[in-house]
């Protein structure tokens, strides 16, 4: 059986307690929510895009502490990144949380601190709080696209 | 103890069981509860040795097969104290069974302009059929609001309950624990013409039961609940209530006649229960019924209510500030189901630590948003105790809590 330190890395702790781009965006920032209806948590992801880069991202809502980690690790690896890199994170970051319908990932896109979200997987239940604000901010991306 | 607990421990295989050498501490039972050997050998005898279809057919296996499918009937009924047993309708589960009330008589009964009382307590099952049901006839719904300490507030239920046709509530909050004072909300209904619907989800397998004297109209309760199997639930109604309404699912068993331009339905139960039943799972009711009653429901409720009394003492005492409890601290108008925050750590962080432990508790919204709206959280841990619980697991629980707190401590 996994253990609580295989879920909890330190430095998933560490951005639960300081949480990193905490906050909201005034539009045309785009705002969307998340919402993982099992356990409540909600989240908002403002993304500010130009010239196809990620120039700002803040986070906002509740969640436990795989949720908020994840989207507070999330924000740090990809504000100031081009649009095609980040897809190619959210890629390689659900290819690593297992779901099922992401086919083998460009590795180029590198995972840094986010490979300690990896313990994750040995607890299936929770692989829905790590991706969740995963999930809103490729919505995100997608109506910036538009 | 008002009940021999180690007896009935034993009864419980899944009890005995060890999850990575530690053993199992249950506290969900508010969720589902688990099977004692009778339940499990009532339904293993019966689809090994007994089972056939029922009310079809001459032969010796069909007429004993429907014979213990009426006759879990009949023990709900008596369970209940129902005037008769044909007022007793099998379903689904609760959920169906508030779905069938709203889709047979409310769609019967309810048009625009129309109102029906809800509380804010409500699980799910008891808003959202009525949600669907008021998106196409119109009628609006009316909310009873709570108490500081969780309560139902009845100060202005007159003005609520004025003209409303149904007041649909909860015997015992999921969330919050408290006990409603089913009598009392009954008559007040009555006394404005509305028909009186109660979800006993959480009240029926835990205490005494009785809708002759409750003088209620439904009652919705579930099987998986209560000892018996998933799969089945019960729809209890006034006979007369019954008989006019319309039918819920069409199809085979429910109808006394089918031609071409139409049908007609069979008498009661069988009007209400289309298609092949859940015979199996009948058959295992009956066998927790026989449990439940051989320990007596006001001893189940007496054990719950020491249970109760403990884990408020410990889990003040060992905590203090550092939990907060939701609901009411008065056993009296309490059962044994706690939500709580504990510190700033998140429900499910919370039962991710617990579960390290084998402490089995739920996290999340309990299936009833609008009332965690209303306790400002978007979600609780939820520990619920039910009669082969034990104080030791609430010393268990305030173990794994003092862990939760060590490994969050920001």
């Amino acid at each position: 059986m996994p253990g609580l330190e295989d879920l909890y890395r330190e430095i998933i702790l560490d951005h639960y307690k300081s949480p990193r781009n905490r906050g909201t965006l005034e539009p045309p920032a785009i705002r969307t929510e998340g919402h993982n209806p099992l356990c409540g948590d909600e989240i908002e992801v403002y993304i500010a895009v130009d010239n196809d880069i990620v120039s700002d991202i803040k986070i906002s809502g509740q969640g436990c502490s795989i949720s908020q980690s994840s989207a507070s690790m999330m924000s740090a690896a990809i504000k100031g990144k081009p649009v095609a890199e980040v897809r190619a994170l959210i890629h390689r970051f659900k290819h690593m949380m297992s779901i099922e319908d992401v086919e083998e990932p460009d590795t180029s896109a590198p995972l840094g601190d986010l490979e300690a979200l990896q313990g994750v997987v040995k607890f299936p239940v929770r692989i829905k709080c790590a991706v969740l604000a995963w999930n809103t901010l490729a919505e995100g991306l997608d109506t910036a696209a538009q | 103890m008002t009940i021999d607990i180690d007896h009935i421990r034993a009864d419980f295989p899944i009890l005995a069981d060890t999850i990575n050498g530690k053993p199992l501490v249950y506290l969900d039972s508010a969720n589902s509860s688990h099977k004692p050997q009778s339940v499990i050998d009532a339904m293993s005898t019966f689809m090994a040795h007994q089972y056939s279809p029922t009310n079809r057919s001459a032969y010796f296996l069909a007429a004993q097969a429907t014979e213990m499918y009426e006759g879990a009937r009949t023990k709900v009924a008596k369970f209940i104290n129902a005037r008769h047993a044909h007022e007793v309708v099998f379903t689904k589960n609760a959920t169906e069974s508030l779905n069938l009330v709203a889709r047979a008589w409310g769609a019967a009964n309810l048009s625009t302009g129309d109102a029906i009382v809800l509380t804010h307590m409500e699980h799910h099952a008891n808003i959202v059929p009525w949600q669907m049901l008021a998106a196409e006839k119109g009628f609006t719904i009316r909310w009873v609001p709570l108490t500081a300490d969780g309560l139902l507030d009845l100060s202005h239920i007159d003005q609520l309950l004025d003209g409303a046709k149904a007041f649909s509530f909860t015997s015992m909050s999921n969330v919050l624990g408290t006990i409603n004072p089913v009598k009392e909300l009954v008559s007040l209904a009555h006394r404005h013409g509305a028909i009186a619907i109660v979800d006993g989800c959480q009240s029926v397998p835990h205490m005494p039961t009785d809708v002759q004297d409750w003088d209620a109209d439904f009652l919705a309760f579930s099987s998986h609940k209560m000892l018996g199997p998933t799969g089945i639930g019960m729809l209890w109604g006034k006979e007369s209530l019954l008989d006019a309404m319309p039918p819920f699912l069409g199809g085979g068993n429910m109808i006394a006649d089918v031609t071409l331009n139409g049908f007609t339905c069979a008498e009661l139960p069988a009007k209400f229960e289309a298609g092949t039943q859940p015979i199996v799972e009948a058959v295992g009711l009956s066998a927790a019924v026989d449990y439940l009653n051989a320990i007596g429901m006001h001893n189940v409720r007496q054990h719950e209510m020491e249970i109760s009394r403990y884990a408020l003492d410990t889990l003040t005492q060992r905590f203090g500030e550092d939990i907060v409890i939701h609901g009411s601290k008065n056993v009296e108008v309490r059962g044994a189901t706690f939500s709580f925050a504990f510190r700033d750590v998140h429900p499910h962080d919370i039962s991710q630590v617990l579960d390290q432990h084998n402490v089995c508790v739920r996290a999340g919204h309990h299936c009833a948003k609008p009332l965690m709206r209303l306790l400002g959280a978007h979600a609780t841990a939820r520990a619920s105790f039910y009669l082969y619980n034990t104080t030791d697991e609430v010393d268990a629980l305030c173990d794994a809590l003092t862990e939760t707190g060590e490994f969050f401590t920001l």
